[in-house]
């Protein structure tokens, strides 16, 4: 399977291309290049994931790692050294699937979406490189490669967020973004520096096999703050994945993301990028499970209370990208609280399989909602809610694939979100109770806020809109990438899931537990309920709930004040304590140091400039008296 | 007689061959013929520098007198490479109208010095070495002295050829003690047995006769003046090729004839190299003339190829070539530049020149970007990587305060070179600064050629493995 290796190479190739000459092209033709060259990485995935899954990748019961290209590029030392490669097991394969068709759908989505933008090569430019990060990351061979591409993702997740560079609060949201991603990777590089210290490897096949036993004895004894050296470990790599999956605390820059162009919002902040934490823990999941197991309920609470916590500010916000960022926190939550609660091997994975599962299913309605919204933007000019309302009538195809994606995420079968949904709730109810009755109490919630979001856009009262600029559906380039993603909507939930993905790579058998899932369609259907009696005709009544409400409603329109928190953090704490005396250190003693330096350069070269004398008969003799006074140090010293 | 032992010397005959060519086309081809002279000059030479490439007998040839190995057949080939690209970069200085009837004899002078440094690198003997490196340095004096109708460039010859016979004096003085010590000038002959006075005198007098050569302090004061009164593609020649060549020739004499005295040397270079790169870089920042610039800037690089050898392992050997290569490429790339806007305006090479080079010549300007950050060390490109490999040298020896002096220098010689970089980039044109321009055909081949080194040798780990392969420590 050789040729995967084009997979990961034409997006960086096409990157190169539009971005070096990219403006030598009429816009156009970048964006059909750049589309085209995708669909051609699309068809190699697809290609690859075929032949995987139903030709080379099984013998026997277990699913086999293959490892077609594996290059050694820098080489240290016998255990330290970096490769770079492809590795192809289960979920690595899933994941291209995702990200291919992801980032092929909103290629040719922008080919409409874009149009007429400066910069339109830069973007389609931008693109490629996302693709091509988010791919190599996804088959890195090793933890080290995976922080590498990690990396450029965020690099080029900034760049697209910020993409409207002359717009002040994008600016800030990109520069909010990797701030923070940054910072959460510092935790992830030092997670990989205490693991690699211990197990002298970077190799995820050796620190993943035989039950990961090559961690766990590694780092047995070893304790540093009362906890021992694998919770460090493991709990350090889980914070860089908490910032680029944005778990509480670290979300905040999720939501402001929003400020890039809708189908970036699409691609990277919906269906590929923020999973890359969640994909991370599933990659190191022997890791989690055998040697830092108190990790793995850390991350099944975290994930618990984020899912809640996102949910709740999902409710009250009115910007239509902000409700949907929420909602994929609260998803992606979901994702981590099921690999918290599951176990290991055969059925006991069963959150293991239910969280790349939800991963699989949530990209394609996700994306679809983000590319739904991006339709509407483009329809009315606005993000706000109150712009919108009776878009039905305008908008046919807009409206009916948001209804199944709507439908797919509140989790109501026969939609995809329904199954993967299922699963993590049966996971959670059979390990953690807690974070199951939480995790249903947000399934209602998410039903609720979706279906407000969905009434308040196309159905309620219709806004009065300019004659001259009545709502209309969009052209055909956007329209028929929805169209595709309501198809996988509908029909990936039927999916045989355990059959390909499990923990200990042998396929298992799930059933749906039928009182999980009547309890999960349940209040599902009673939060759409309550939204269809609030929103689905025009009226006081929400403004009134909310009103009585007060504080709580207050808090959470304002996401619980967490920005502030954060502020409060970094003005009061971080730049008072720690950068006023940095500043000071680096103004007097760096700069004064250097100042110093420069000073006693004039000086001494003012000094002995005089040897630069141009007169030959000095040169010999500073030659023969520096050799002399070689010679004595060398026979005195 | 033997003739194997000439088998053994396969580059070294084929550089005579090449330069026999040329001598004796250079002689009889007369009118239209001579405007092949340059075309032929660069086609055998890059057939000679292929030549390298293929596999080469290798071993010891007239008793140990010449030696010839896997890495020295590397390090030639470097040479060669960087010879190449030089002849690329002269063809314009080569056509112009006073030089244009010496064509011939830049090719021949040049490849008699390159036969030096050939020898210089395979000696096995000090004696060898002598004639090398004498074989080498009076040509070269020549070559500094060849635009003679400019008072500098004179300047340059004649101060070049006085230092050049001052350092063989102390050399072979040097050497003469060593002999006296050891009754012999075979590499393999020199063991020390505790502290031989007369030997360790002797060896640093054969050491400072190298420093002239690789230019370091103290004996680098004819470098500046040198640099910039030679003709600038002779200074390129000058600072890479003549430069390289040392310090293969130095690391050899220090591993194979003075390993046992390594803790002498070590000393000796620790401060050497520290004073070095620091001195050179604290000229630097005083220069307007971009070739007074790069002359300093050069001095400082030699003192951290000393770095690699201070190791005194394989690791250090490995560094050392490596870092010599990556030189190659980022220096030649600055040199073309500085002569391409040289020529284009009629001989500037104040820093000034360069002021607002972006707005006329982009491509030029970031090819000169580029080159400087390799000097400087930034990542991704090669110099960065070459850098690396030498303080991971030097630090496996635990040499921790000698890096973290050399990483501090590094911070310092960023500035500087910045400070190109901000003339090219974001000063405003003077007037009379260089205007648009285009450069020949063979200068874009040279230039390609060292961009492409610059980004992708370091990305390449192949190279260095291969150069892991063929190295040796003490």
């Amino acid at each position: 399977m050789e040729y995967s290796l084009f997979i990961i190479v034409t997006p960086f190739l096409l990157f190169l291309l539009l971005g070096l000459v990219g403006t030598k092209f009429k816009p156009s033709v970048a964006g059909i290049i750049g589309t085209l060259g995708m669909a051609l990485c699309a068809i190699l995935a697809y290609t690859a994931a075929f032949q995987y899954f139903f030709q080379t990748g099984k013998t026997g019961e277990e699913w086999q790692t293959i490892i077609p290209f594996n290059w050694e590029w820098l080489r240290f030392t016998d255990n330290l050294h970096i490769d770079l490669g492809i590795l192809l097991d289960p979920i690595s394969v899933m994941m291209l699937v995702v990200i291919t068709t992801v980032s092929l759908m909103v290629h040719l989505y922008s080919l409409g979406y874009m149009k007429g933008e400066t910069g339109f090569q830069r973007y389609f430019a931008l693109l490629s490189l996302f693709s091509f990060s988010m791919l190599g990351l996804v088959v890195a061979t090793n933890i080290f490669q995976m922080y590498i591409f990690w990396e450029l993702v965020g690099v080029s997740s900034y760049s697209l967020i910020g993409f409207y560079y002359t717009k002040p609060s994008a600016v800030s949201a990109s520069k909010k973004a990797f701030i923070v991603t940054r910072f959460a990777d510092l935790g992830f590089l030092i997670g990989i520096l205490i693991l690699s210290y211990y197990t002298k490897t970077f190799d995820f096949g050796l620190l993943t096999s035989d039950h990961a036993s090559l961690a766990t004895a590694s780092m047995a004894g070893g304790t540093f703050m009362g906890l021992s050296v694998a919770t460090w470990s493991m709990a350090l790599i889980f914070m860089g994945g908490a910032g680029k999956s944005a778990m509480f605390p670290l979300h905040i820059w999720l939501p402001d993301a929003m400020e890039g162009p809708t189908p970036v919002s699409a691609l990277i902040h919906a269906a590929t990028m923020v999973v890359a934490g969640v994909y991370l823990v599933a990659r190191l999941f022997p890791v989690y499970f055998f040697a830092a197991p108190d990790v793995l309920t850390m991350i099944a609470y975290i994930g618990a209370f984020t899912a809640l916590f996102a949910a709740v500010i999902a409710i009250t916000q009115t910007d239509i990208k902000r409700v949907l960022a929420f909602s994929t926190i609260s998803q992606i939550a979901y994702m981590m609280a099921a690999l918290g609660v599951s176990g290991y091997g055969g059925h006991d994975g069963l959150g293991y399989m239910a969280s790349m599962f939800h991963l699989f299913t949530h990209a394609f309605f996700k994306a679809l909602l983000f590319l739904g919204a991006g339709s509407v933007i483009h329809a009315v000019h606005s993000n706000e809610m109150d712009d919108m309302g009776g878009l039905h009538k305008y908008m046919k195809i807009t409206s009916w694939t948001f209804l199944i994606a709507c439908l797919s995420i509140s989790g109501i079968p026969p939609f995809s979100g329904f199954f993967s949904k299922d699963e993590i709730l049966a996971a959670a109810f059979h390990n953690q109770p807690v974070v199951f009755w939480t995790l249903w109490i947000v399934a209602g919630l998410t039903a609720f806020y979706m279906f407000r979001l969905y009434f308040r856009i196309f159905r309620n009262g219709e806004r009065h809109y300019d004659e001259h600029h009545k709502p209309h559906e969009s052209p055909l380039t956007m329209a028929l990438p929805l169209m595709i993603l309501a198809a996988f909507s509908v029909f990936t939930g039927f999916i045989p899931f355990s059959d390909f993905i499990s923990t200990d790579s042998v396929s298992f058998h799930t059933h749906i537990d039928g009182l999980v899932a009547s309890m999960s369609i349940l209040v599902a259907v009673i939060g759409i309920g309550v939204a269809f009696l609030l929103y689905f005709k025009d009226s006081k009544k929400p403004a009134e709930i909310a009103q009585s409400m007060g504080i709580i409603y207050k808090a959470a329109l304002h996401k619980f004040y967490l920005d502030e928190v954060w502020i409060w953090f970094s003005t009061t704490l971080v730049f008072r304590y720690i950068c006023n005396p940095v500043r000071w250190f680096d103004s007097n003693v760096v700069d004064g140091s250097m100042n110093g330096l420069a000073w006693t350069t004039q000086k001494a070269s003012a000094a002995i400039k005089g040897l630069q004398s141009g007169q030959v008969r000095f040169y010999a003799w500073v030659f023969i008296f520096g050799s002399l006074l070689i010679a004595a140090f060398a026979l005195f010293l | 007689m033997d003739f194997n032992n000439f088998l053994i010397m396969g580059q070294e005959i084929g550089l005579i061959a090449v330069f026999l060519i040329l001598f004796t086309f250079d002689l009889i081809a007369s009118g239209k013929a001579r405007h092949w002279l340059y075309p032929l000059a660069c086609l055998l030479f890059a057939a000679q520098t292929a030549f390298g490439f293929f596999p080469l007998p290798v071993g010891e040839a007239f008793g140990g007198l010449f030696v010839s190995s896997g890495l020295t057949v590397l390090m030639k080939n470097i040479l060669n490479i960087a010879t190449f690209i030089v002849f690329l970069q002269t063809y314009s200085w080569l056509h112009s109208k006073r030089i244009e009837h010496r064509r011939g004899e830049f090719f021949t002078i040049t490849l008699v010095t390159l036969l030096g440094m050939y020898i210089m690198v395979s000696a096995g003997n000090f004696m060898m070495l002598y004639i090398g490196m004498e074989t080498a340095s009076l040509p070269l004096a020549c070559l500094a002295a060849f635009n003679k109708y400019k008072e500098k460039s004179a300047e340059a010859g004649v101060k070049y050829i006085l230092i050049s016979a001052f350092s063989s004096g102390v050399l072979l003085f040097g050497l003469s003690f060593i002999y006296g010590s050891f009754g012999s000038l075979y590499f393999s002959d020199i063991t020390f047995t505790g502290t031989d006075t007369l030997a360790i005198l002797g060896f640093v007098f054969f050491f400072s006769g190298l420093g002239f050569k690789l230019s370091l302090v103290p004996f680098h004061l004819w470098v500046a003046d040198v640099y910039e009164g030679a003709p600038t593609n002779v200074t390129a020649y000058l600072s890479v090729v003549s430069k390289g060549a040392a310090a293969f020739a130095l690391m050899f004499a220090l591993f194979k004839a003075f390993g046992t005295i390594e803790v002498v040397w070590e000393s000796i270079l620790w401060w050497l190299s520290l004073i070095t790169i620091t001195l050179g870089n604290l000229f630097a920042l005083r220069q307007t003339d971009i070739k007074r610039f790069f002359a300093f800037s050069s001095i400082s690089q030699a003192g951290y190829i000393l770095l690699g050898i201070i190791a005194g392992n394989a690791q250090g050997m490995t560094a050392t070539v490596y870092y010599v290569l990556i030189y190659v490429f980022s220096n030649l790339a600055v040199f073309g530049v500085i002569s391409a806007v040289e020529n284009a305006s009629d001989g500037k090479t104040s820093i000034a020149a360069f002021n607002g080079l972006y707005k006329t010549n982009p491509i030029l300007s970031c090819i000169m970007m580029l080159a400087v950050f390799s000097l400087g060390g930034i990542p991704p490109f090669a110099g960065f990587f070459s850098k690396f490999f030498i303080f991971m040298a030097a630090a496996s020896e635990g040499q921790y305060l000698l890096v973290f002096i050399a990483l501090l220098n590094t911070v310092i010689s960023l500035y500087y070179y910045l400070l190109i970089v901000k003339a090219m980039f974001i000063k405003e044109r003077e007037s009379g600064a260089v205007e648009r321009f285009s450069i020949d055909n063979y200068s874009k081949a040279g230039m390609i050629i060292c961009t492409l080194g610059i980004l992708i040798i370091g990305i390449l780990s192949c190279i260095y493995q291969n150069i892991v392969g063929l190295s040796f420590g003490i």
